[in-house]
């Protein structure tokens, strides 16, 4: 019998026998994020974290459309009065009038706003940038990586005034700089996950499958790199939120009458003597997110270690 | 021998390492994994290579797939040469030849289903192909290896390591290769394992009529698939020889060493046998001996072996073997 006959029976019995298999039901196999989520269900810590975020996601998005006052007019009849359900201001007005609660909501959107989107600029830019450097290796991880060191050299405050000074205040610039600024740290995560991935017999066994470099990189490296970039995407958003409120708080931030959540704890610490609840809702909420983003980023690092499978 | 499908000759593979780095120079030593290796492989038989850990085998598997690059010699598959081939040519290659890997667990990716793992090669080699056509292939393959093709949703870290390697081998046969090189296939499983994974592996073979490259550093799984064995040390050939006479009369003195160190399931018979244990530690790959690589370690050394390397000679009956005293002590080597 020749090779191609016993070929052609092979395949005919394939058929058969995949014919029969379709019969019985596929068994749907348990992946590691399935895994994963499991696991983050049962920390509790995490769990509190993910409702918390949720519920201020939820009310700095709907908040303001239930709210009769507008974060820039002020309320002639009730300037810096405390909390109060008779005059409407729930949680109280500035030393201007205007009513805090739609402040803390508007300045809400800003800040989660400014870490959301630093965050994905600074991923989507170090995630290339550090897998590319690490599984190509040699003198050109060599030159990626040393160009990375000279713009980790910029003073970042530096950075931030002279962009303002040519650009002007604007509130993407601040995107822009913390996401110029943080990608650089994911991208020497990302290549240093790389470079221990890229010796894995997997990635020999792509290339005896006929994988090119690209294909290697987007469907091997990149999907085992996820574990490791959630949960530092998960630390970034705080920290680039502290970051911006940092700024406002100089003063280079968002400007008025905008604000963010760092501008109002600014403003509220001036007046902390003679209207602390312009100090305390902000800082409530800015807490509590910080809080709710570390405890979700614990949790996801426990979920997807390795070692606990 | 039938026309040979692989024709290696003179292959060598060297490695740089670092030895020193000061600010303005690199010092550089080299380490001659696989030293002017030379055999041919006939359609449908199976080559055993056996040797020490760190003697070339998986290099040689490598530089034979293109995954690293010879220093010199040429690589003849169905008469064309390999050496010196770019990465998309050899890419093209490997649709006809397959590795099967060591590591059953290593070598899979673990965010892949074993549907797509199994599937991967026949995307890459036949983009033309639907998802219905590979699917069918995939199960078809997995039934064929062993596996329920109900599976095939499931990830490698739910299988077993014999299971593991199944899906290895499926991988590597799904895209009809002509030959395999199997590094080490069974020495990360159990020995019940390894017994099935060695006899299915035969079984495919026989059926697909394909050639294998089988290494391990075990003598008796060796015998058992082999036609043919491979002898490697350091780098460099030792013996070829049919895997019949190589286990009753061995060539040359490593090979009689080696096959000596199989331990015998029997305590008394292992007890009765009369053992000459190969003494001495394995010379540094970066400073080999001179003339006979193995001269430092052999029972039979005398100073003509550190003169010159010996060449690999053919003798009438066939067997290949580096070893210029080899007419002198044949006596003594049988078994």
């Amino acid at each position: 019998m020749t090779a191609r006959a016993a070929e052609t029976e092979a395949t005919e019995r394939q058929l058969d026998i995949f014919e029969q298999a379709m019969d019985k039901r596929t068994v749907k196999g348990r992946s590691l994020y399935v895994d994963a989520w499991h696991r983050l269900k049962r920390n509790k810590a995490a769990v509190a974290g993910v409702a918390i975020l949720l519920f201020i996601i939820i009310l700095v998005t709907f908040g303001p459309m239930l709210n009769p006052w507008d974060h820039e007019i002020p309320d002639w009849d009730n300037y810096s009065t405390p909390p109060s359900l008779e005059t409407g201001h729930v949680m109280g007005t500035d030393a201007l009038g205007r009513d805090l609660f739609e402040r803390v909501m508007v300045g809400g959107r800003i800040s989660l706003l400014v870490g959301i989107i630093a965050t994905l600029v600074s991923l989507f830019i170090g995630v290339a940038y550090g897998a590319v450097a690490g599984y190509l290796g040699g003198r050109v991880d060599n030159w990626m990586m040393r160009a990375v060191d000279a713009i980790y050299a910029l003073p970042f405050m530096f950075f931030v005034i002279l962009l303002m000074v040519v650009f002007g205040r604007n509130i993407f610039l601040i995107f822009v700089a913390i996401g110029a600024v943080n990608w650089l740290d994911m991208a020497r995560i990302v290549r240093g996950q790389t470079l221990s991935l890229k010796n894995k017999d997997f990635i020999e066994a792509a290339r005896v499958s006929g994988a090119t470099e690209w294909h290697i990189i987007s469907r091997h490296i990149i999907p085992n790199l996820l574990g490791v970039v959630v949960v530092y995407v998960s630390l970034t958003i705080p920290q680039v939120i502290l970051v911006e409120s940092f700024l406002s708080f100089l003063g280079l931030g968002v400007q008025e009458p905008l604000t963010s959540w760092g501008a109002l704890v600014n403003e509220g610490a001036q007046e902390l003597e003679t209207a602390p609840w312009s100090l305390l809702f902000p800082a409530t909420f800015l807490a509590a997110t910080l809080f709710a983003f570390n405890f979700l980023g614990d949790g996801l690092r426990d979920a997807l270690d390795p070692r606990d499978r | 021998m039938r026309a040979p499908i692989l024709k290696v000759e003179d292959l060598s593979v060297h490695f740089r390492i670092d030895a020193g780095e000061g600010l303005f120079r690199h010092d550089y030593q080299t380490i001659k994994a696989v030293d002017r290796v030379s055999f041919e492989l006939a359609p449908a038989e199976t080559l055993g290579v056996v040797g020490e850990s760190g003697c070339g085998k998986s290099t040689l598997a490598r530089a034979i797939l293109g995954l690293v690059a010879p220093a010199g010699g040429r690589i003849a598959w169905l008469g064309d040469n390999l050496v010196g081939k770019t990465e998309d040519e050899m890419r093209e290659k490997r649709r006809q030849l397959q590795l099967i890997f060591q590591d059953p667990y290593g070598s899979l990716d673990p965010r892949m289903t074993v549907g797509q793992i199994v599937g991967e090669p026949l995307k890459n080699f036949f983009p033309s192909m639907s998802k219905m056509q590979v699917r069918e292939r995939v199960s078809g393959m997995l039934k064929m290896v062993g596996l329920a093709p109900e599976q095939i949703n499931r990830y490698p870290h739910e299988f077993s390591g014999g299971q593991c390697q199944r899906i290895g081998i499926a991988r590597a046969l799904v895209v009809n290769p002509r030959l395999v090189v199997c590094d080490e296939p069974v020495s990360a499983l159990d020995v019940s394992i390894q017994a099935q994974i060695v006899n299915l592996l035969k079984e495919l073979q026989k059926k697909l009529q394909l050639s294998l490259i089988f290494i391990a550093h075990d003598l008796s799984v060796v015998r058992h698939v082999s036609d043919r064995v491979l002898v490697m040390y350091m780098g460099k050939v030792m013996e070829i020889n049919d895997s019949e006479r190589i286990y009753r009369n061995p060539a040359h003195p490593y090979t009689r060493a080696l096959i000596e160190s199989v331990p015998i399931p029997d305590p008394k018979l292992e007890r009765e046998r009369a053992r000459r244990a190969l003494g001495g530690e394995l010379p540094s790959p970066t400073h080999p001996p001179s003339g006979c690589v193995f001269r430092t370690r052999c029972p039979f050394a005398q100073d003509k072996c550190a003169a010159a390397e010996p060449p690999l000679e053919e003798l009438e009956d066939g067997t290949r073997v580096a070893c210029v005293r080899y007419a002198e002590i044949k006596g003594e080597l049988e078994l």
